[in-house]
């Protein structure tokens, strides 16, 4: 591609300058677009849930309940902050901001297959994220992100319907996102796109798509029954009209834990576009890679029970559902290892998105190997329902998916706005990301070890050392948050223009203009090799080249 | 073990087996993030932008390393989950000689009843070496028996009976928790395990007044509601005869199914008899059995009328 525009020229026809009316961002089929309307809308989610975690963090510092007025008010912040981060943050984050711009970019089409239904799943979205954000205004919901029988059923005095029904249309946004991507991946890839070529980004998002149009279905039947019985009082989950408790459990962790995986597999998607880019490697082991992601998809499908073990279910069924977990490590082990094996003989570079990357790898083997601890059967009897639990699905989806996905926004942002941000905040705020992260959840596996149960306003103070250290560390991390959406909304005025191709990084995306133009490529690309072709000899080649130049040039004006 | 910081103390037989699957699962993270830190710390140095490092024939794939990181975590998976699954039926399976105490959690207490007629809230005393055995329901939603220094948690459901069980190894006095979401006061549904040596123990079970052991009491209720009227020996109501049937294999009839079956008359076959006593009949018998819901016979009196049962059962056998 020409590289030899001027940027005002570039930006005078990309993407973003194709109208500038409303009409043009909220009736837009441009998958492009689409994304950017759930970057702005998740960016708000992510805030709303981050205030209510807060809010629980000063709270917790002291063992009485005192800055929260009632537990009750206690009771909802943190099913808000549940709801908010796992529904209307962490499962469309990365999918369907970065999936919905960067897989027809990646596969060389100049759109999603069903342009029309991306602009529907995020109408969706938005109708399911008001419907949860009213009933939080109205009064909110005790029952926790898990809505639990018969306690949500017919015991709970709050909005239980309504949020529900928030929940239940928001998976709606999911499915048609997960259609699109599935079906996009299928039938638009460009010449010589094949799927031993797809870069693992998409296979990530193709993973996850599954999952989504195959999972989301029960919830949305789980929370159709829920509201039946709490409305109509039919029994199906009340052991009182004839139902059984357990089973809710099974429905619901039936869909909720392969939304783990939704939460999880795209971050390794982002993580494996950038080592590769900022080690000058190509991924190691490719198709072991691919392979893991679908593997990990598939296990996720059997391993719900592992939430149950001291539910009441049969012992037999633990030790099934125990196994079963145990071998979530092998593909997730795969994956830990070949990232590692990538940096190996590479010529390495630390920008911003690559510290994201490697804090990545670290936060997530921690939290992976505390998963192993929980699938062992006698522990997790007795650290089920504890901190532990809290600290070990953090570093999956705030040490895992966050991580990923500021990378993958750092990454790709010259791609989605034509700017360059600040290096130097950028990486400042990657530290301080990932220092306050681990001050704030490392404590909590000690605190759940010592016994401590989740979802308490007040508990006894023989914790309180604990908690303040992970307040404290919440305290830096929100700091951590809220500079990247400083310095990345500036950047938006006064950043650097970027040019297409800032990382010298391979990938369909990188070969079209930044910001791209509407339909993402001048003429349809033709693929010719493998993914990740980079050469790290190649690239110490250039980066003494460019020294050498560097080191001339005032010998030069010396003369 | 020495009491370590930031390590809970161990007060039953199972904490120390608990705890040594527990810390040989840390020593296997901190093994492989070890090893991870320092593979890539290590490649970080060396690999960085500008060093002179050999980078010439760099593999992009091997399938013997791929083997090799697949086969070792496959091998300590297993080795793990065995490990864990042994300790764990170990949990799930009581000595047949375990003293039985009957646990009733109610939004937002737990109500303990001992057998011989001691009742308590939110604390439980239990005397030092002797196997005790938690029979728990809850009388509205799901609530968890959890006390960490035994490294013991069952789930308390309502409508169906849960048990757990564990034998205290150290007097002391140990936290005892709500683990699993219940509403509003959740945070404070907890109490106290007091361990006392058994002289000790004895003597607080003497104490106060008692009305008599729960098998007497269930006597008393059994006549309150006249369930004599057609189960006792004066019946004017043909209804099966509860002498010696607990424990043992009654025939019955499910609602459309015409097959008979026979089903072990235990904890859950009475406790349902009395709560749907349409869901199972006795063969040859009429389903006129009426339902007795909580406000009429709550989860505390249901279970001293199982023990009253029990007792019928057990005179009429040594007989």
């Amino acid at each position: 591609m020409s590289v030899a525009i001027a940027p005002e020229e570039r930006m005078a026809r990309s993407y973003l300058t194709d109208g500038y009316n409303l009409k043009s961002w909220l009736l837009t089929t441009d998958h492009k677009r689409i994304g950017l309307l759930y970057m702005v809308s998740i960016t708000l989610f992510f805030f709303v849930g981050g205030a209510a975690a807060t809010i629980l963090r000063l709270e917790l510092m002291t063992p009485k309940g005192d800055l929260i007025e009632t537990a009750d008010a206690y009771n909802r912040m943190f099913t808000l902050h549940g709801v908010v981060m796992v529904w209307f943050f962490l499962i469309p984050s990365i999918p369907a901001v970065l999936g919905n711009f960067l897989v027809p970019v990646m596969i060389g089409a100049r759109d999603m297959a069903f342009p029309k239904l991306n602009l529907l799943s995020w109408y969706i979205f938005m109708a399911g994220g008001i419907i949860v954000l009213a009933t939080l205004i109205a009064g909110g919901v005790d029952t926790g992100w898990t809505f639990y029988v018969p306690f949500s059923s017919m015991f709970s005095n709050t909005f239980v319907v309504p949020a529900a029904a928030g929940v239940f249309i928001v998976g709606f946004s999911s499915i048609l996102t997960g259609l699109n991507i599935i079906v996009t991946t299928h039938t638009m890839r460009c010449p010589g796109m094949t799927w031993d070529r797809l870069p693992l980004f998409v296979w990530a998002q193709y993973a996850t798509s599954l999952i989504m149009v195959l999972a989301t279905p029960v919830l949305a039947i789980t929370v159709a029954l829920l509201a039946a019985e709490r409305i109509w009082g039919v029994g199906i989950f009340d052991p009182r009209l004839g139902g059984d408790p357990i089973l809710f459990q099974h429905l619901f962790w039936f869909y909720s834990h392969p939304a783990v995986y939704i939460m999880i597999l795209p971050g390794f998607g982002v993580v494996s576009e950038i080592i590769p880019c900022f080690a000058r490697r190509p991924i190691f082991g490719y198709k072991f890679m691919a392979g893991a992601l679908l593997a990990i998809a598939f296990l996720g499908f059997i391993v719900w029970g592992h939430h149950m073990f001291v539910s009441g279910q049969s012992m037999y069924a633990g030790f099934v559902f125990s196994i079963i977990s145990f071998l979530v490590a092998i593909p997730s082990g795969i994956k830990v290892f070949n990232w590692t094996a990538t940096l190996y003989k590479g010529s390495i570079r630390f920008d911003t998105p690559m510290l994201y990357a490697l804090g990545f790898i670290g936060l997530f083997t921690i939290g992976g190997l505390t998963g192993l601890i929980l699938a062992s059967l006698a522990v997790d009897v007795h650290v089920h329902d504890t901190y532990f639990v809290v600290a070990h699905f953090h570093y999956i989806m705030v040490g895992g998916m966050v991580m990923a996905y500021l990378g993958g926004i750092h990454f790709w942002w010259p791609k989605l706005t034509g700017r360059m941000y600040s290096e130097w905040w950028g990486k400042l705020s990657a530290l301080i990301v990932f220092f306050g992260f681990n001050l704030t959840f490392f404590p909590q596996f000690v605190l759940g070890y010592l016994g401590m149960p989740r979802r308490v306003y007040e508990y006894t103070e023989d914790y309180q050392i604990l908690h303040i250290m992970s307040t404290l560390g919440a305290s830096i991390l929100a700091v951590g948050y809220l500079l990247p959406l400083s310095y990345l909304i500036l950047s938006l005025w006064f950043g650097k223009h970027a040019t297409g191709n800032p990382w010298s990084a391979t990938g369909l995306e990188w070969q079209t203009t930044s910001p791209p133009p509407t339909h993402n490529f001048e003429e349809t690309p033709v693929v010719t090799e493998a993914p990740y072709a980079y050469d790290p000899v190649v690239a110490e080649a250039e980066y003494r080249a460019s020294l050498a130049e560097i080191e001339e040039r005032p010998r030069v004006n010396h003369t | 073990m020495a009491h370590l910081p930031f390590f809970p103390e161990q007060a039953s037989s199972h904490a120390k087996d608990v705890d040594a699957v527990f810390l040989a699962g840390m020593g296997i993270l901190a093994f492989f993030t070890a090893l991870i830190l320092i593979l890539i710390v290590t490649f970080l140095v060396r690999y960085r932008r500008g060093t002179t490092a050999e980078r010439d024939n760099a593999p992009n794939t091997s399938l013997r390393i791929e083997l090799l990181w697949i086969g070792i975590p496959l091998i300590i998976s297993i080795g793990m989950f065995a490990w864990s699954a042994v300790v764990y039926y170990r949990l799930y399976s009581p000595p047949a000689d375990a003293y039985l105490v009957d646990v009733v959690a109610k939004q937002w207490m737990f109500y303990l009843q001992h057998p011989e007629g001691k009742r308590e809230i939110n604390e439980l005393h239990v005397p030092l070496g002797r196997p005790l055995r938690l029979r728990m329901i809850s009388q509205d939603v799901i609530h968890s028996f959890y006390v960490p220094a035994f490294r013991a948690k069952q789930d308390v459901l309502p409508g169906r009976y849960t048990s757990l069980w564990f034998q205290p190894t150290r007097v002391g006095q140990y936290h005892l928790f709500c683990a699993e979401y219940c509403g509003t006061n959740h945070a404070v549904m907890r109490g106290t395990v007091e361990v006392m040596e058994p002289a000790d123990y004895e003597r607080w079970l003497g104490s106060g007044s008692s009305e008599g052991s729960l098998a007497r009491q269930g006597e008393q209720l059994f006549q309150k509601h006249h369930c004599g009227g057609c189960h006792g020996p004066s019946q004017n109501v043909p209804a099966p005869p509860l002498q010696g049937v607990y424990g043992g294999r009654v025939p019955v009839t499910r609602e459309g199914d015409p097959s008979t079956n026979f089903i072990t008359a235990d904890d859950r076959y009475i406790h349902d008899s009395v709560r749907l006593p349409k869901k199972e009949i006795v063969a040859g018998f009429e389903p006129m059995m009426p339902t007795y819901d909580q406000t009429e016979l709550s989860e505390a009196d249901l279970l001293k009328l199982i023990a009253y049962i029990k007792s019928i059962g057990a005179e009429e056998t040594s007989k």
